[in-house]
């Protein structure tokens, strides 16, 4: 097998480690992102609640606290050179009954200590006007302007495609099994697709950062526990919840909250429950029982016959607490692994600390790992929008369609995704090659019949583009093929 | 269908077919498949079912064949004539054998009399060239 | 966009409800019938419902879905209606402007008198009865896979459980069985069968595949592609019992877990929606809420015979012809026809008698109640019992389908307005 050398290696495609490619891809350094599955965002970056958090609520001081703040503000910036709807919701954190009320004064006190823009507290009333569904037993609020609502999908593809634009390489279906660790520096991994060489390896694995790190022989005593998070999606044509609303946390987290997407579902989880298999997304009766119960307790009108799709995302809690008390987020050049970096435990609100998190690697690098970074005249930080069918008024799609025809077919009638829109993302800077990849990038199956009508469409298409035949079209990669054989063969 | 055998009679159920209805026929046979009663049954269309049933019970098979050079790779074809239920997969197991030529038409026969029993498959769909 | 089209009446969809309303409109005198379907042929489902069991009403046969469909396919193409095929409706306004596009002809903006709304209906998913799980490759919802195996040509999967005892379930379990799939369970939740007793014979008995009634699926296994599903039996109140879980090995899953009619349109149109039916409230003669927009087929409500699909599909097309025709309707008038005991759909939603042209009126009426005896099913205005009739039982999975009579007719012609029940005892 082949060996690569590249100046930096990043293993993980999540928010995080694209993220880290787009921010490297400003200096003149050979990148190249390894992932184990078929396509980007496929673990937690894409099943978490969508939310760029303001900063509010982790413990003032704390890494976390810090990369929330400073992720928040950059991703204004962001989303705009990326072309990614980001909705200006603000959130409520919705007190229900005398107790929770009595807390939203310790929360404001943590918001301000957090230097939080904005924060105030509303009265029952203030918070009823804003969002009517809320329960009437709700008591107050705390109001967080600053947090918003992204499209979590979207945003993990266009870094990753900003990134390619940019020069960096993804190996994708590459999955890291060994590591050659010389004098104490990691030299190369071992993948399933050959040799890697790197001057820097930055672990971004997500819930399998342990292992990472362990596989390079640090920090033994670095353990990530899974807790997984089930949430459902509700038809927007039924129910429309412009606003982001938390309940009042608890010891266990954030808790269920009830939020809009930036497609105009409702968006209702997560619970948190601890998961031995870290790659076990499945739902389960339980879970699914508690998010609506807690979720009712918000907002009582939710109706379960509205329940138009059900997920899980796996969070990655990890047991780093440098301050004895509090679980943090571990970004550090390694102290025993030369060539290491590792980011450890970066659950919520990792997704909108991801900008911010990224700065501090570019930091480390130049200054405890003497990088000597050079600025890449080339860069180019606008990634030009997708078209969006669905978005586009009358005149401007007849206008389309005159220019490309594929555009005039509708392949996905919920989201009224065209043709034209999976071929994109077909030939797209970090090309879709599974069902499941097109989901991500174009919305197509997300609708109501949660892709009963575009399935065999779909798979038409991609086999088409991709000339390989319907029988090896995967939902999400090797091994999730959608067809076993033709009608007529034999068994 | 359900039969228990016994030394004189057999007792068995069906559902009739004759109708929506569907009732639940239950008959005993002597071992010349003759009925000697007969209940459950609320018309007389049941009676001749069951009948039916017992000594000849056949089908109709619904299923497809491979086309060549048509817009879809398959054409629906049906047996308009029932067929022998004990015969029901060894049609369908004939049907992978088949490959037609495009254009496919209602009531193109694609094998006649087949195995001599007097059932024809028979196209139930179009099939344009591509 | 300007207006590039005038139409009579624009039938949306090509299904057996939508081929029929466009043949009869153009019979009942509209000159220029537009219909729009989204596929690349005619006949919504039927093309790839290979199996027989249509025509027994209309045609007094038994025909094959392809070949039903054909018929009326024949007819429509022998009439100088315009059909675009490939076409999707993207908008409808209340002013009965159809916003379509494909890809030949572009985006169209066309206007019609008319409009009969007959995009059929789509199936219930996974997450609409929250099954539990992994999201692995090999959950197809029984449509999709009839579409794979009969139209596309591929078989899902080898072995394959399918959750849901209805039509489409039974009749996918007996297709992927002559195909040469390993069907172990059909498992419906309900203590009774939801699909027809013939399918129950001829689809599960003839091919000894078991049918587990009171049972659901528990959970999914596997990560990338199912491996195995879970099975557990509930109670009498649909709730899993401790202690009764199995696990079947299978490498698909196929959900028949129920139909639902789609209005994405009647909604865009500001067509109001009956909460039971799911589906827009109609009147006798097919039409909205929204003058001059009719509704026929399982847009309506869900029917279990194509045959009486067909028959609204009639009734709304020739309304929506007279409606081109004179321009105006009175919305007002009418007796609201409700679902009383044991009834959960009932329609038309409105029974009119201003202009009673077809000199015929069916009503339909969905029992919400499994009734093995004989019934009696009563239409009362008020206490006044105007009309009554017998059926031998009353069953969930088969829609009643009554054809009032004249004396009947004549009565509630006379009482013109207020609320006639329809109860099933």
């Amino acid at each position: 097998m082949e060996t690569k050398q590249y100046d930096i290696a990043i293993i993980g495609a999540g928010i995080v480690g694209v993220m880290l490619a787009r921010t490297l891809a400003r200096y003149r350094l050979s990148v190249v992102v390894v992932e184990k599955e078929a396509d980007v965002g496929m673990g937690q970056s894409t099943s978490n609640s969508a939310i760029l958090h303001s900063g509010h609520d982790p413990v003032p001081g704390s890494v976390k606290a810090r990369m929330n703040k400073n992720g928040n503000a950059l991703w204004r910036e962001l989303a705009r050179d990326l072309n990614v709807e980001l909705l200006d919701t603000g959130a409520m954190i919705v007190a229900i009954g005398a107790e929770e009320q009595r807390n939203l004064r310790t929360l404001y006190e943590r918001a301000k200590e957090n230097r939080i823009e904005g924060v105030e507290i509303w009265s029952r009333e203030q918070c009823l006007e804003r969002e009517p569904r809320l329960s009437p037993d709700c008591s107050g609020g705390l109001w967080t302007p600053t947090a918003a609502v992204i499209d979590a999908f979207e945003a993990v593809v266009a870094t990753a495609e900003n990134a390619a634009m940019n020069g960096v390489e993804f190996l994708l279906n590459t999955e890291v099994r060994e590591m050659i660790v010389n004098d104490g520096r990691l030299e190369a991994v071992r993948t399933n697709n050959g040799e890697i060489r790197a001057r820097w390896f930055v672990n971004s694995a997500g819930v399998h950062a342990d292992e990472i790190m362990h596989m390079a022989g640090d920090r033994p005593e670095f353990h990530i526990s899974a807790r997984r998070g089930e949430y459902f999606l509700f038809d927007p044509a039924k129910l429309n919840i412009a606003n982001v609303v938390f309940p009042v946390p608890s010891e266990a987290g954030k808790g269920v909250l009830v939020a809009t997407t930036s497609h105009g579902n409702t968006l209702v989880g997560p619970n948190a429950l601890v998961t031995d298999d870290k790659d076990d997304t499945s739902v389960t009766r339980a879970g699914m029982h508690e998010i609506l119960v807690s979720s009712a307790r918000l907002v009582p009108s939710l109706s379960p016959r509205d329940i138009i799709a059900t997920f899980a995302g796996v969070r990655a809690t990890g047991n780093y607490r440098p301050d004895g008390v509090n679980r943090d987020f571990l970004i550090e050049i390694s102290k025993t692994v030369g060539g290491l970096i590792n980011l450890g435990g970066i659950e919520s609100p990792g997704f909108v600390s991801s900008p911010a998190i990224a700065e501090e690697v570019v930091r480390l690098l130049a200054e405890e790992g003497n990088e000597k970074l050079i600025g890449n005249p080339g860069f180019k930080p606008v990634r030009p929008a997708h078209v969006r069918f669905a978005g586009l008024d009358h005149d401007e799609r007849a206008a389309l369609i005159r220019k490309n025809p594929f555009y005039g077919r509708i392949v996905c009638r919920c989201q009224e995704v065209t043709e034209g829109e999976i071929v994109d993302a077909i030939h797209s800077p970090v090309p879709a090659v599974t069902y499941d990849a097109i989901k991500r990038r174009t919305w197509a199956g997300t609708g109501r019949c949660q892709g009963s009508f575009d399935y065999p469409r779909i798979m038409e298409i991609l086999s088409r583009e991709l000339n390989i035949p319907m029988t090896e079209i995967t939902k999400r990669g090797p091994g999730s093929v959608f067809l076993y054989r033709k009608t007529k063969d034999v068994v | 269908m359900n039969s228990i055998g016994t030394a004189q009679a057999r007792k068995r159920m069906d559902i009739c077919l004759s109708c929506p209805r569907g009732c639940e026929i239950h008959t005993r046979t002597d071992e010349n498949n003759e009925i000697l009663d007969i209940e459950g049954n609320k018309c007389k269309l049941g009676a001749t079912y069951v009948k039916q049933e017992i000594t000849d019970p056949r089908r109709v098979l619904p299923t497809s064949v491979r086309v060549r050079n048509g817009v879809r790779p398959l054409a629906p074809v049906w047996t308009p004539t029932p067929v022998p239920k004990h015969l029901l997969l060894d049609l369908a197991a004939a049907t992978r054998d088949i490959e037609v030529d495009a254009p496919v038409h209602v009531g193109d026969v694609i094998i006649e009399n087949w195995r001599g029993i007097g059932v024809d498959l028979v196209a139930s769909g179009e099939v344009p060239v591509r | 966009m300007e207006v590039t089209k005038e139409y009579d009446v624009i039938v949306i969809g090509g299904g057996p409800a939508g081929m029929a309303a466009a043949i009869q409109a153009f019979k009942t005198g509209s000159e220029k019938v537009l219909l729009v379907e989204r596929n690349n042929t005619l006949g919504g489902i039927l093309p790839q419902c290979i199996h027989n069991g249509f025509g027994a009403v209309n045609f007094d046969r038994d025909y094959p879905g392809p070949q039903y469909s054909y018929l009326y396919e024949k007819e429509l193409r022998s009439l100088n209606v315009d059909i675009l095929l490939d076409t999707m409706v993207l908008d409808l306004t209340p002013e009965r402007e159809v916003y379509a596009m494909n890809s030949v002809d572009g985006y169209l903006h066309y206007r019609a008198k008319a409009i009969v709304l007959a995009m059929g209906c789509r199936e219930r998913t996974r997450a609409q009865i929250r099954l539990p799980g992994t999201r692995a490759a090999g959950i197809f919802t029984a449509g999709t896979a009839q579409r794979l195996v009969n139209i596309e040509g591929f078989m899902p999967g080898n072995r394959i459980v399918v959750l849901g005892s209805g039509d489409i379930g039974m009749i996918m379990a007996r297709r992927l069985t002559i195909e040469g799939a390993e069907v172990p369970a059909v498992l419906e939740i309900l203590p009774f069968l939801t699909g027809l007793r013939r399918n129950y014979v001829q689809c599960l008995l003839d091919y000894n595949i078991p049918l587990h009634l009171s049972t659901t699926v528990n959970n999914i296994y596997g990560e990338n592609r199912v491996e195995a599903i879970e099975t557990v039996k509930v109670d009498d109140k649909l709730q899993p019992v401790e202690g009764t879980e199995q696990v079947v090995e299978c490498d698909t899953l196929i959900l028949s877990v129920g139909l639902l009619p789609e209005n994405e349109l009647s909604r865009k149109a500001g067509v109001e929606l009956d909460s039971r039916s799911n589906g827009p409230v109609v009147d006798s003669h097919m039409m909205t809420s929204v003058p001059g927009i009719f509704a026929a087929g399982n847009v309506t409500a869900i029917y279990d015979l194509v045959d009486y699909v067909s028959k609204s599909g009639e009734i709304a097309g020739r309304s929506a012809a007279q409606f081109a025709r004179a321009g105006t309707h009175d919305s007002q008038s009418g007796i609201t026809l409700k679902p009383g005991t044991n009834v959960g759909v009932a329609i038309p939603q409105k029974l009119r008698f201003d202009d009673d042209r077809s000199g015929e009126m069916f009503i339909m009426l969905r029992p919400n109640a499994l009734l093995e005896r004989a019934v009696k099913v009563e239409l009362k205005h008020g206490d006044e019992v105007v009309g009554s009739f017998r059926e031998q039982y009353a069953r969930p999975a088969e829609m009643m389908i009554y054809r009032l009579k004249e004396r009947e007719l004549a009565r509630l012609r006379e009482l013109k307005t207020g609320e006639l029940t329809a109860a099933i005892s």
